[in-house]
């Protein structure tokens, strides 16, 4: 497994290697003949791929909470904030200490990511030692609670330009970069699920009482995975904030944090592969959504539905209807309930499930 | 010294009138979690319809009781107010808590976000995002103290903190006779006792629970409309705050005990309101949840509540 999975690391690093590199240099012609690299031509898919990534190494970690050690934090948007705003600080600060070559700004940008890391991971530990005493729903009260601290507390440090946004940061966010970690979550996840640790962490979901007689300590295994879900969020933070090159407190506020928990739970808590689907899906669905309002389809289809109508009432229907499709929030959170009522274990399955059936 | 004095015991009167509307709503997630054992995330935006069912009614209500603004038509508005969120918060928990009711908590709690962000955004939908401005409902004006109270005769204190304050009260007082002297209070402290020997003593669960979540959205609503009247500009998502800051302080005064959700919301405002006039206005938010995880790593149980003991 260890030694297949490492290869495996090793092919896909390769892999995103390869393609940064050809959509960086590779050129096509636009629209008025010049040639460009794929990057500048396909701009508007590009950011929505970095997107992708930085989703798929958020939801990926806190899977790792959510999912297999089955507590439920409602604020990973602050760790993605400590992350962000300690990697920004970095790069803005140091950022040419290794002088302007791309490989003495590239060296400071990926030790300011890992650095941002270790800063949420650290401020993991700082939440995650008080607060996994508790179960549940308080839990999610206080991770919730914590997120609004660290918002609050960015908000009046004066260095990370309080309530005026951070910015001025370059963007070194590439393909590379992105995929490269997000290869590196999942692999650090799947293998850690497979060992004694992952064991501890489904044995903390399954039932903390029994665990905790089998000689378990839940405490550890609760905070070990709290803190390596906040470090992949801080290297997520840092990704996003060089690859916007502007971050804003109320950009980590409580709705990112749940944008990121619907991505875990439509997955299917505990199900890596359904989670990365579910992170790709969830980060297309409102750009989809923008284009399908503004598309002529749905103006057709609302035109055969309200033929009876005056023009006056179809123009106020056709408007209300595309801000309908614009507020992804409003399916977000039907999508949220009726899936709760209905499919408890995500759109695509998890393993326990499967597991319970067996036994059963 | 003796301004800031004055000015503490302003700020003190306006933190006691913000904390009564946090009462009333902390009741709800109180007598919910004293019944259900969840925590029913959706009760700040049931504060919040309550805020614009009066922001629709009131006009028309009002007509009814003469032109212009007065005491009983805000009254009555009040009323409808508090009846039309008691149906929605039944209606909630019908189509959404119900079926769940024998699945794991998290399904429960994560259902209960669902309903909220629904709720929240359905109303920006709906209601428009931007804040509207409440109709007036009475005539809010300062009070003019006597001059004999000497310096204190300096206060403001303006008839909606007065009202605000005395119907909380007398709603309380109204709560405590139903939950203690009433059938339906008594089978709810049965509920909340233990569900499984209630239903054998012959109590309807689902009926008791009907009625639990329908008075404590009958109480956010009575909140969101006492709410309007002091600062009327009303938006959708002004229960998240509101919502909130009620839980914590239904966690302060120890989750599940009535007068620790009426004593909690007091702190809680007053807390609020110290922290915006004495520190500053940005760390409002924050400090409300420092006292929160104070108080989890401290007493988890509250000022007043007791300790459960786990069961396996």
């Amino acid at each position: 497994m260890t030694e297949r999975s490492k290869i495996l690391l090793l092919i896909a690093l390769v892999v995103c290697g390869v393609i940064s590199y050809a959509i960086g240099h590779v050129h096509v012609p636009d629209d008025q003949g010049h040639a460009v690299t794929l990057i500048a031509k396909y701009s508007y898919f590009y950011d929505i791929l970095l997107g992708i990534g930085i989703s798929i190494i958020l939801a990926a970690g806190l899977n790792l909470v959510n999912g297999y050690t089955g507590q439920f934090s409602l604020g990973h948007a602050g760790f993605m904030a400590v992350g962000a705003y300690g990697s920004s600080w970095l790069t803005l600060t140091f950022g040419y200490v290794l002088g302007a070559s791309a490989f003495g700004t590239t060296t400071v940008f990926v030790a300011a990511l890992i650095a941002g890391g270790i800063g949420a991971a650290l401020a993991g530990l700082l939440v995650g030692v008080p607060s996994l005493r508790l179960r549940g729903d308080y839990l999610a009260i206080v991770t919730l609670g914590f997120n609004e601290i660290i918002k609050g507390v960015i908000q009046n440090a004066e260095p990370l330009g309080a309530q005026r946004g951070l910015g001025g940061m370059e963007q070194h966010t590439n393909f590379f970069w992105t995929f490269a970690f997000a290869a590196i979550t999942i692999y650090v996840v799947l293998n850690l699920v497979g060992s004694t640790y992952g064991r501890g962490f489904l044995a903390v979901r399954d039932d903390e009482i029994a665990a905790e007689a089998m000689g378990i300590n839940t405490t550890k295994y609760k905070v070990l995975a709290f803190v390596l879900a906040a470090f992949f969020a801080g290297i997520a933070g840092g990704l996003y904030a060089h690859f916007k090159q502007f971050i804003h407190p109320e950009g980590f506020n409580f709705l990112r944090s749940v944008d990121i928990v619907v991505m875990v739970i439509l997955g299917g808590m505990g199900n890596t592969a359904g989670v990365v689907v579910a992170a790709t899906l969830l980060t297309i669905l409102p750009e989809f959504l923008r284009w399908f309002a503004k598309s002529d389809i749905l103006n057709q289809a609302i035109g055969f539905l309200y033929q009876a109508m005056t023009p006056e009432h179809f123009a106020v229907a056709s408007e209300k209807t595309k801000e309908l499709f614009e507020n992804r929030m409003i399916l977000y959170s039907l999508l949220l309930i009726i899936l709760m009522l209905t499919r408890p274990q995500g759109l695509f399955g998890n393993f326990t499930g499967k597991r319970n059936q067996r036994l059963q | 010294m003796a301004d800031k004095l004055l000015e503490f015991l302003q700020q003190l009167l306006n933190g006691l009138s913000q904390g009564s509307i946090y009462a009333l709503i902390a009741l709800g997630y109180t007598m919910v979690f004293g019944v259900l054992r969840f925590i029913n995330f959706a009760h700040g935006d049931v504060f919040m319809l309550g805020a614009f069912a009066g922001f629709y009614i009131g006009p028309k209500t009002l007509a009814l009781f003469g032109t212009g603004p007065s005491y009983p038509g805000a009254f009555a508005v009040l009323v409808v107010a508090m009846v039309l969120c008691a149906v929605i918060g039944i209606v909630i928990e019908k189509l959404c808590y119900r079926p769940l009711r024998e699945r794991p908590k998290l399904t429960v709690l994560i259902t209960a976000i669902g309903v909220s962000l629904f709720l929240e955004n359905a109303g920006q939908f709906v209601f428009g995002a931007n804040p509207q401005s409440f109709p007036e409902l009475m005539v809010d004006r300062p009070l003019e103290l006597p001059e004999s109270w000497g310096k204190l005769s300096a206060l403001t204190v303006t008839v909606s903190q007065v009202l605000t304050f005395g119907v909380t009260l007398l709603l309380l007082f109204l709560l405590r006779f139903i939950v203690l002297k009433t059938k339906m209070g008594m089978a709810m402290r049965a509920l909340s006792f233990n569900p499984v020997a209630a239903s054998l003593m012959g109590i309807n669960n689902d009926v008791v629970i009907s009625f639990t979540f329908g008075l404590g959205s009958a109480l956010a609503g009575a909140a969101g409309i006492l709410t309007s009247i002091q600062q009327p500009s009303i938006d959708p998502l002004m229960g998240v705050n509101a919502g909130l800051k009620a839980f914590v302080a239904a966690v302060l005064g120890g989750i599940g005990n009535l007068p620790g959700a009426a004593l909690g919301g007091i702190l809680i405002g007053v807390i609020e309101v110290l922290v915006v006039g004495y520190v500053s206005p940005t760390y409002r938010d924050a400090i409300v949840f420092g006292v929160l995880i104070l108080i989890l790593i401290f007493k988890p149980t509250g000022l007043l509540g007791t300790s459960e003991r786990e069961k396996v």
